[in-house]
């Protein structure tokens, strides 16, 4: 199959396309998530064995709670998928969503006119944090895991700052309305939690963002080699950059998901950055960049949380979650590169 | 110096090997005797260094034998062929910078007691070798080689070698990256390892040192031995003639006629980038294809990355289209519709990972804004069809791609970006006869239709074929310009830079 | 033909060459000029601020505070010049100390059980992230995070709170002193002096940091690279360990939340590439890590006598180790590489 021969190999029936380049993206999407396929398959099981194990999940009440404890997560891995395609790594949203929480309760302090420019502000320190990430890796040529890490322990070194080991502050109930809040009067389903909406707006937004905006095909170029990307002439550091800013607002929308459904807490978002990076190699992501994608990375954030639940209905203690995440993403990484390897 | 014993201490008999059907050594036989430098002559791509990967055990040759001191050998792993005596030293040293010279030199064999490493033992091996060689003053067996010349690093491989007791030595243009000072230090020590025995095969390009120092050459041409002959007995002129001098009955597109070639497109005066080039002036207008030859290592390349920015030029003015103008970046080279086609196309032309489509909208992505790439001149499937890249659907993974179908996709990225200024570098390696002479017309078809193109290229018979004009380049500068109707011979001499040397007695 | 007899040039001149071309060699001189120029400042400081920096109280508890962090990172130097990294130490450590603990549970006749327990415990981590490594290749960051998450999943289903108890002569590790000299610090150096010997001197040492430098050409000259990694994971867990039973004596009994508390995983990683062992493998040594670990260590104590709260010596902190590998790097874009 490779090498110099002149032998042309017959086209497999599913490449068989019409000329026209941008022939139906209907067309690719589809044949993305077929090429994709394991994850899905994966995550219908599991939903499956749920549903068994407790009736009540294919009430479209709990199958929305579901959704909506597992918003947060899924955000962030769709941010966390950016810098993954582009061949960098980003530690410090876990961090960043613990600050986001605890600033914003320290801001508010349960006044709920200040929400609105809080969450602003919230964007703008997000923004800014990208920003650095995004410059001491491109400019100064720090790996990405090091310079992140440093963002970390920055952050970290804020969270004490502000609560000193006890958050202070309260939020809002129009704030908290975004991760805990409904809306009501839904035929059918009745109530639509306000985060599950969140989520299904930023999926697409960020699925737009990577799959269909020639910024992000310039990122999976870039992940896929960078030097090649140079020569062709895109800017691989702009291109980094705005990748890290991404994953900084995803954070930052996390966090405030989080801070209504979870409450405000020192811990709100200690390993965040762990199950975002889990996600998003479940869903196929390249932890050397130029592959990956927005469904499948949202769908590796909803198979790790069905996982979690199944694991909470048989009564497993809450911390074995962290023992089977362990081996989820060895086994999925592992079995990624063994396939890598093998389609040679 | 007494004649050599006339028993071989290596005979390789009958060497073919093909890779992928395509055959790059044809029944070549070669003899060493010991303590004799035989050098072995040959263009790029004329099978000197498959050879030599067949020698070390880095290839399995579909026929013929290797006899090493008169046992029939066959190495499977070139860590055998080291541990029989057949040391090679290529140009990409393979030495740890961080460690130290006694370090590199042992690595994988260390003097030890028990787990212990006996450092004091080690240096003192290597300051035995170094001393053999006459380097003790200047290489200490604790010094990193990081810290070392290019030259004193050579030394080092070369203490190497000598560790292993080597009956066989190979090296692999061994002077590419010296100064002639440290020219002169290689060979004094390479007449104390002809001295002790040692049978040194001595590839190069550089005529004047074969005559300094080898007994015999070998050249070979496209996979073939076309002759063996004595030093003393031959002239360059003849052993140019040996080396190139085919028939053209390969098929070129027909050049430019003077009405074809219009303004220049490209000028450059007085080019230079510090310690590679200098005082290059180059033209390039529309209509026609400059041809860029040179030896490896004569800066072709760097004028190419010079030129697209890469590796920008320290000093000199650059003009396009008329205007003077500065290209630092690739990104600005790309933006004033420049567009290169790397020597790798697997490391720097193509993103692996990505489909034909992807690949070909590349340059197109960086022309255009965030949410919109550039638009294509002509679809992207029209330009694929135009190419001719048959059997692979748009949205294959361009790893899967034969190498001249990779190439295609690579032209097709230039392509769609409208690039007016096309640099080539090495445009065919690597592919097969068929898809070359697709690729050589699309060329002059771009040129036809006003493209500048500049290409470089060490196959002679594409250089005199493919180019309205050849410029030479020889250690970074241009040694001179040939007008179509040059010979492959022309070429050669202008790039080695020998008139006629008599041969040496 | 025979040679002319060896003659090396004098013994103590050749020596002292030697030394000094080995620490030159290893990088690690100039991590030592930024650490004398941290103490001074940190002395400075917090003279000028009324404190008391170089008392024999002061500067001891800062040993202490540094041998945890210091045989942790001495073990992660190991690993990261071998090309790879260990994501794992700190659950590994709040297993040590746990296991050890519960085994001990007060009897000193327990002790030796106790350490080889955790010490076999040590070598199957090791092994399974060397193997992940090597045999599965799984990026070292996947697989030792996927074996520490295993580890800290186990270690919180199983307590959630401090266990067993350790026997009162086990303590000694903890507080007991040699004369002036604490026992831990002792340990400390002997285990910096036994890495140190064993990068330097030793065949295992050698092959490392040819793996490290270029798998291939390691393989190339024999170098069985596999094995080498797979060692250097063993020990690194076997440094984590050793960390974890330091600090079970002196806590005095184990609790989950000891390794994942004190930040061991990153910060020894940091402390590391502070000291100059770059982390693509191949250069650097101990004494760097060394120097990164007492640099940490220093800032941390000038920070609480300056009574600086939280925010500023972890944003410290991670600027100091962003501001080194920076520097590191223009470093080595500048010599060209």
């Amino acid at each position: 199959m490779t090498g110099g021969l002149t032998q042309i190999t017959p086209p497999s029936p599913e490449l068989a396309i019409p000329n026209a380049v941008d022939a139906g993206w209907r067309d690719r999407l589809v044949r993305s998530l077929r090429g994709a396929g394991p994850i899905f398959v994966i995550l219908v099981v599991l939903l499956v064995l749920i549903t068994l194990r407790n009736p009540n999940f294919a009430k479209p009440s709990v199958f929305l709670a579901f959704l909506k404890a597992a918003a947060p997560l899924a955000i962030l891995a769709a941010g966390q998928l950016f810098v993954i395609v582009s061949g960098e790594i980003d530690l410090s949203v876990g961090s960043l969503i613990t600050v986001v929480v605890t600033s914003a309760a320290l801001m508010i302090a349960g006044n709920p006119a200040l929400a609105l420019p809080v969450i602003a502000v919230l964007f703008g320190i997000g923004i800014l944090v990208g920003l650095v990430n995004g410059v001491v890796t491109t400019r100064l040529g720090v790996p990405s895991f090091i310079a992140t890490l440093g963002m970390l322990l920055v952050l970290s070194g804020g969270i004490f700052y502000l609560t000193g080991g006890a958050p202070r502050g309260s939020l809002s109930e129009n704030f908290r309305a975004f991760g805990r809040g409904n809306i009501e009067g839904f035929p059918v389903i009745g109530r639509l939690p306000i985060s599950v909406v969140i989520l299904l707006v930023i999926a697409i937004v960020a699925w737009w963002l990577l799959h269909r905006t020639n910024f992000g095909q310039q990122l999976v170029a870039t992940g896929g080699n960078s030097r090649a990307a140079q020569l062709a002439g895109i800017d691989i550091k702009a291109v980094r950059t705005v990748a890290f800013i991404l994953s900084g607002i995803s954070a930052v929308i996390a966090g405030i998901l989080l801070g209504g459904f979870a409450g405000v807490s020192a811990q709100v978002g200690q390993t965040f950055e762990f199950q975002a990076i889990s996600a998003a190699v479940l869903g196929g992501a390249v932890l050397g960049g130029g592959r990956g994608s927005i469904p499948t990375t949202i769908a590796g954030a909803l198979t790790l949380q069905a996982l979690f639940t199944l694991l909470n209905l048989y009564g497993f203690p809450t911390p074995i979650r962290d023992s089977v995440q362990g081996l989820i993403i060895i086994g999925a990484v592992a079995y990624a590169s063994y396939r890598l390897r093998g389609a040679r | 110096m007494p004649d050599a014993p006339a028993t071989p201490m290596l005979e390789m008999r009958g060497i073919t090997k093909s890779f992928f059907g395509v055959p790059v050594l044809e029944d070549v036989d070669l003899d060493v005797r010991p303590g004799e430098i035989h050098a072995i002559l040959g263009e790029n791509g004329a099978g000197k260094s498959t050879l030599m990967k067949v020698l070390s055990g880095a290839h399995q040759p579909d026929a013929g034998t290797i006899v090493l001191d008169g046992q029939e050998v066959r190495f499977g792993h070139p860590s055998e062929a080291q541990n029989a005596g057949v040391s090679i030293i290529y140009q990409e040293f393979t030495l740890l910078p961080d460690r130290t010279v006694a370090q590199n030199i042992y690595l994988g064999r260390e003097p030890h007691r028990g787990p212990l490493v006996d450092t004091r033992a080690m240096e003192r091996a290597t300051a035995d070798l170094l001393r053999s060689l006459n380097v003790e003053a200047a290489i200490r067996p604790n010094k990193a080689v990081r810290s070392l010349s290019i030259a004193q690093q050579q030394t080092v491989e070369i203490a190497k070698a000598l560790s292993f007791r080597s009956k066989v030595l190979v090296m692999d243009e061994p002077t590419a990256a010296l100064s002639p000072h440290e020219v002169a230090a290689l060979f004094e020590r390479v007449r104390l390892l002809r001295e002790r025995g040692v049978a040194i095969l001595y590839i190069s390009h550089r005529l004047r040192e074969i005559f300094d120092i080898a007994q015999r050459v070998t050249i070979l041409k496209d996979g073939r031995r076309v002759g063996t002959v004595d030093v003393p007995a031959t002239t360059s002129r003849e052993l140019v003639r040996l080396m190139v001098g085919r028939d053209l009955d390969n098929y070129f597109p027909a050049r430019a006629a003077p009405a074809d070639v219009a303004e220049p497109r490209l000028t450059v005066r007085g080019g230079g980038v510090i310690g590679v080039l200098q005082d290059i002036d180059i033209e390039v207008r529309r209509g026609e294809i400059v041809g860029i030859g040179g030896l490896a290592g004569s800066g072709r390349t760097e004028l190419a990355q010079a030129l697209f920015g890469v590796r920008p030029f320290d000093s000199g003015s650059v003009e396009i289209d008329g205007k003077s103008i500065r290209v630092r970046s690739a990104r600005q080279a790309v933006r004033r519709r420049m567009g290169f086609v790397t020597e790798d196309r697997k490391m720097e032309g193509l993103v692996l990972p990505l489909s034909v489509r992807d690949n070909s909208l590349l340059a197109l992505r960086s022309l255009g804004s965030f949410l919109r790439r550039g638009r294509s001149a002509i679809p992207i499937a029209e330009l694929l069809k135009i190419l001719e890249l048959r059997g692979a659907g748009l949205d294959r993974e361009v790893r899967f791609l034969s190498g001249g179908n990779q190439q295609k996709v690579v032209l097709a990225k230039w392509l769609a970006s409208a690039a007016r200024i096309l640099i080539f570098d090495e445009p065919t390696r690597g592919i097969d006869v068929g898809a070359k002479a697709g690729i050589h017309d699309l060329m002059r078809q771009l040129a036809r239709d006003g493209a500048a193109i500049l290409m470089i290229s060490s196959e002679l018979p594409e250089l005199i074929g493919m180019s309205d004009r050849v410029v030479v380049l020889r250690n970074g500068t241009i040694a001179g310009e040939l007008s179509p109707g040059a010979t492959e011979a022309d070429i050669m001499f202008l790039a080695t830079g020998e008139q006629d040397v008599a041969g040496a007695a | 033909m025979t040679t002319p007899p060896v003659t090396m040039p004098g013994g103590r001149g050749s020596r002292i060459e030697a030394i000094r071309s080995s620490v030159a060699s290893t990088n690690a001189a100039p991590i030592y000029l930024v650490l004398f120029v941290v103490f001074l400042a940190a002395w400075l400081i917090v003279s000028l601020a009324g404190g008391h920096f170089v008392t024999i109280d002061n500067l001891t508890s800062m040993l202490v505070r540094s041998v945890a962090l210091g045989i942790v990172a001495a073990g992660q130097t190991v690993v990261i010049l071998a090309g790879s990294l260990d994501l794992s130490v700190a659950y590994l450590i709040s297993v040590s100390a746990l296991i050890s603990s519960l085994i001990m549970n007060g009897e000193p006749s327990r002790i030796v059980v106790a350490v080889l327990a955790v010490i076999g415990i040590a070598v199957i981590v090791g092994l399974a992230n060397g193997l992940l490594v090597t045999k599965l290749r799984v990026n070292a960051f996947i697989a030792t995070l996927g074996v520490g998450l295993i580890l800290r999943g186990l270690l919180n289903a199983a307590f959630d709170n401090f266990a067993g108890k350790v026997a009162p002569q086990f303590e000694v590790l903890g507080y007991g002193t040699l004369g002036p000299i604490p026992w831990s610090v002792i340990v400390l150096a002997a285990t910096m002096l036994g890495v140190w010997f064993l990068l330097r001197s030793t065949r295992f040492g050698h092959h490392l940091y040819a793996v490290g430098g270029n798998e291939e050409t390691a393989r190339l000259s024999g170098v069985r690279s596999h094995r080498v990694v797979i060692g250097a994971h063993i020990l690194c867990s076997l440094a984590a360990v050793l960390t974890g039973l330091f600090l079970v004596a002196r806590i005095r009994a184990g609790a989950p939340w000891i390794g994942p508390d004190g930040g061991y995983d990153l910060e020894s990683i940091a402390a590391v590439v502070v000291g100059g062992t770059a982390l693509a493998g191949g250069r650097g040594g101990v004494w760097g890590t060394f120097a990164g670990v007492l640099i940490l260590a220093i800032i941390d104590n000038a920070f609480n006598a300056l009574q600086f709260n939280s925010f500023v010596k972890d944003v410290v902190r991670g600027v100091i180790i962003v501001a080194a590998v920076a520097i590191y790097a223009q470093r080595e874009r500048r010599a060209g590489r």
